[in-house]
């Protein structure tokens, strides 16, 4: 199948500063795969500093300076310099690029029928705002201070006192305007560039996630980039937003004017946080659903009710922030809102749970990699989920808040949740991107490793966080005779943690290599029903060769009668 | 290759695509300054004591109005390029872009008045309000600015191959800078009445 020629732009052009939706998706995913691969190798240092407290980390204790690690021995400072950004890399720089920027453009503008997403040129300044602040967080760990040091959620006042986090706001508003204009572009584009026939309801479930996703992004950003302005204020101008009056640092009175409330950080930065939970998780579960639907070879149950419950879920998303914040004392009748609105929003995703376990129900199901990990996807997912009830609740929230409970609770969400469905993708859709189908053995072998590594390297925390174990404690909790048992577990947690590491390389062998050797494979290697397996694998840029027509619904599987057991989108109907 | 309804509105959806993403920035820009004035008003009625320093009512009430009157200067530009009147097109915009500059001029004004008295974002929260809150704004105006100067020169000659189009993102700019006037009465209110 050979892509169709498009004119002669230059290599520049073509694969540097492209406008072409597919190779702005896979820049996007592949620097969302280099910051995840990074923000891991930086959880697999602490996990030593974990296991083996104050003891040097061997081989590369060296190489991390004597600022960082003087003889090889982790300082706390640094210690909460890797804690800071590892989260940070994790969401703002892998997850939400690879699932939003990564599949919402490469897979998204194929799957509705469009040529290129609205806005072409704003969808390559989105990657390349990105890339900066990318890299601005990166750069931070090199000047003189460190990197941001006060976690991922930035609370001030430690925030404000603190080295490093200069640059973190910095990047951090960075991020945030590449993903208003990516946000802009998604909601444009699905609104405004679905080909004709392909009506609201004949919309593949994963456009719908990314719809809902990009409104999200729209409307819980912008009130961070205030707060991350109000605190670059208070650490550029000398103000006091964040900072309460009388603060002492070191026996010196800081000499600032006070009044201000570091708990109106809190808020506005979970007012973002939280909807951003679902902007990590929704994407996921649109791939989960395609990969499902493809893989059981029947339609999706209950495809109205799926698209009902995400629309509500992203509503809902942006009401139950506080439920972060149970531990300010914050009053029963606010705990109580926030506690009513945190239930109810379990219900629309447990809908959505029940719709793709349901759906395997009577499938014949073939158990290709990607089908591996979606299913996986579900019963991780759900732990993630199951867990997070007794921290959706006040009075079980508050003695587990700052525990590894907490840790265990959304990693695996995010972890063999997300993550797991982000490698589905990959493996779906690899074809479509190259023409080549990715290896299945390795696949095999890198879906066995990741799952069982993940869940040693997670279920322990369960253990651990019960046990009273605090989190964010940088020698794992060793001056505390409490958790005396627990400590054993750092180590098995550290072991697992590296083994994950090594359970990643047949990927990017995996990766790489069927880029020259996989099998080629022509339009529709999946006998897929959705709109972007028309497209030439690769599509070239304008994607299809003449603009696709929608004729039925996204699932149509195993019709009743009909020659083969899919029935693509774009099959006009038989006369 | 040619996207879809930049210039003409999808049928079914009555939008064209410049304007649908207008408008979706406009509600990002909500939240935006809803969140900093939401700041405002949490930090204002948390305070214990609220030490407010003076500000200068007649200099903004002044700015008020040149405001209000480049809003209307922009829907006279908007309604001459419609109807197809180019040179009072030219006319009406660049007066919106003058009046813009001269509120920039009486803003910066203001600001060196408080600095000159050692008024400064660190003294009280009142002023580190004020000067951040003005500030996003007086960087949006800036923004709006630029597009503006934009239309008024290298953007202009779109107007010569499809007018239509010019006339699409003549209507956006004026939407956000209807906007912009929207948020400044705000801030007016808020912070120099209140």
């Amino acid at each position: 199948m050979t892509a169709p020629v498009h004119g002669s732009a230059s290599f520049w052009r073509t694969y540097v500063f492209s406008q072409d939706h597919k190779v702005v998706g896979i820049q996007y995913a592949v620097t969302g795969l280099l910051f995840l691969l990074l923000g891991f190798t930086l959880m697999m240092i602490m996990r030593w500093q974990l296991a083996y407290p104050l003891r040097p980390i061997p081989i590369i204790g060296g190489w991390l300076g004597s600022a960082n690690a003087p003889g090889g021995i982790m300082l706390p400072e640094f210690y909460n310099q890797l804690g800071a950004m590892h989260g940070t890399i994790m969401v703002f720089l892998g997850v939400v690029p690879l699932a939003v920027g990564g599949f919402g453009n490469f897979v998204m503008p194929l799957q509705i029928g469009a040529s290129d997403m609205a806005f072409p040129k704003m969808n390559m300044a989105s990657y390349w705002v990105y890339l900066c602040g990318g890299l601005i967080m990166v750069a931070s760990f090199f000047v003189t201070g460190g990197a941001a040091q006060s976690g991922w959620t930035s609370y001030p006042p430690l925030a404000v006192i603190a080295p490093g986090q200069t640059l973190w706001l910095i990047g951090m508003v960075l991020l945030i305007t590449s993903s208003l204009l990516g946000s802009i572009n998604t909601i444009v584009t699905v609104v405004q560039l679905r080909a004709p026939g392909l009506t609201w309801m004949r919309l593949p479930f994963f456009v719908w996630a990314q719809f809902v996703t990009a409104f999200l992004l729209l409307l819980a950003f912008p009130p961070l980039e205030a707060a991350g302005a109000l605190q670059l204020m208070d650490r550029l101008a000398g103000t006091s937003f964040f900072m309460p009056s009388g603060l002492v640092v070191t026996g010196q009175p800081l000499p600032i004017s006070g009044g201000g409330n570091p708990l109106l950080w809190q808020h506005l930065f979970w007012f973002l946080a939280h909807p951003e939970v679902y902007v990590l998780i929704l994407p996921a579960m649109g791939i989960v659903a395609e990969v499902i639907a493809n893989n059981t070879r029947k339609p999706l149950w209950g495809y109205r009710a799926l698209v009902y419950a995400v629309g509500f879920l992203g509503f809902m998303s942006m009401t139950v922030w506080a439920h972060h914040m149970y531990m300010t004392g914050m009053g029963t009748t606010m705990s109580t809102f926030f506690q009513i609105t945190t239930m109810v929003i379990s219900i629309p995703s447990v809908v959505i749970l029940t719709v793709l376990m349901l759906s395997l129900w009577g499938g014949s199901i073939r158990f290709t990699t990607p089908m591996l990990f979606a299913l996986a996807f579900l019963p991780m997912f759900g732990l993630g989920g199951l867990t997070g009830l007794p921290l959706g609740l006040a009075p079980t929230d508050i003695p587990l808040h700052d525990t590894y409970y907490v840790i265990g609770h959304f990693h695996y969400v995010v972890a063999p949740g997300t993550i797991f469905a982000l490698f589905a993708g990959i493996y779906y859709w690899f074809p479509k991107a190259t023409g080549r189908m990715m290896h299945e053995g390795l696949g095999r072998i890198h879906f066995w490793g990741s799952l069982i590594c993940m869940n040693i390297v997670f279920m322990p925390m369960f253990i651990q966080g019960l046990g009273g174990m605090n989190r964010r404690l940088y020698d794992g909790g060793l001056q505390y005779a409490h958790n005396a048992p627990l400590l054993k577990w750092h180590v098995v947690i550290a072991m697992a943690a590296w083994t994950l590491g090594l359970f990643q390389l047949p990927f990017i062998a995996n990766f790489f290599g069927s880029l020259k050797w996989g099998t080629p494979v022509d339009r529709n290697p999946w006998h897929a029903t959705t709109l972007e397996w028309l497209a030439p694998s690769p599509p070239g840029h304008g994607n299809f060769q003449t603009i696709p027509t929608a004729y039925r619904g996204p699932y149509e599987y195993s019709v009743p009668g009909a020659a083969t057991d899919f029935t693509p989108q774009f099959e006009p109907d038989a006369q | 290759m040619e996207i879809p309804y930049t210039v003409e509105a999808r049928p079914d959806t009555g939008w064209t695509n410049g304007k649908l993403a207008m408008w979706l920035f406009l509600a990002s820009e909500v939240m935006l300054f809803g969140a900093l004035f939401s700041s405002y008003v949490i930090l204002r009625a948390g305070a214990t004591d609220w030490p407010r320093e003076s500000l200068n009512v007649g200099a903004a009430s002044v700015n008020t109005l040149l405001l209000l009157a480049s809003s209307l200067m922009i829907s006279k530009a908007r309604a001459a390029a419609t109807g197809g009147d180019w040179p009072s097109h030219r006319r009406w915009l660049w007066t919106t872009v003058v009046l813009g500059f001269v509120f920039l001029g009486i803003k910066s004004f203001e600001y060196s008045e408080h600095l000159a008295h050692g008024e400064y974002p660190s003294n009280s929260t009142f002023l580190a309000v004020y000067f951040t809150l003005t500030g996003f704004h007086a960087l949006h105006i800036v923004g709006g600015l630029l597009v503006m100067l934009y239309l008024l020169g290298p953007g202009a000659r779109l107007y010569t191959r499809n007018p239509r189009h010019f006339v699409n993102r003549v209507e956006c700019t004026a939407l956000y800078w209807h906007f912009v006037d929207v948020i400044w009465l705000c801030l007016f209110t808020l912070l120099y009445l209140v």
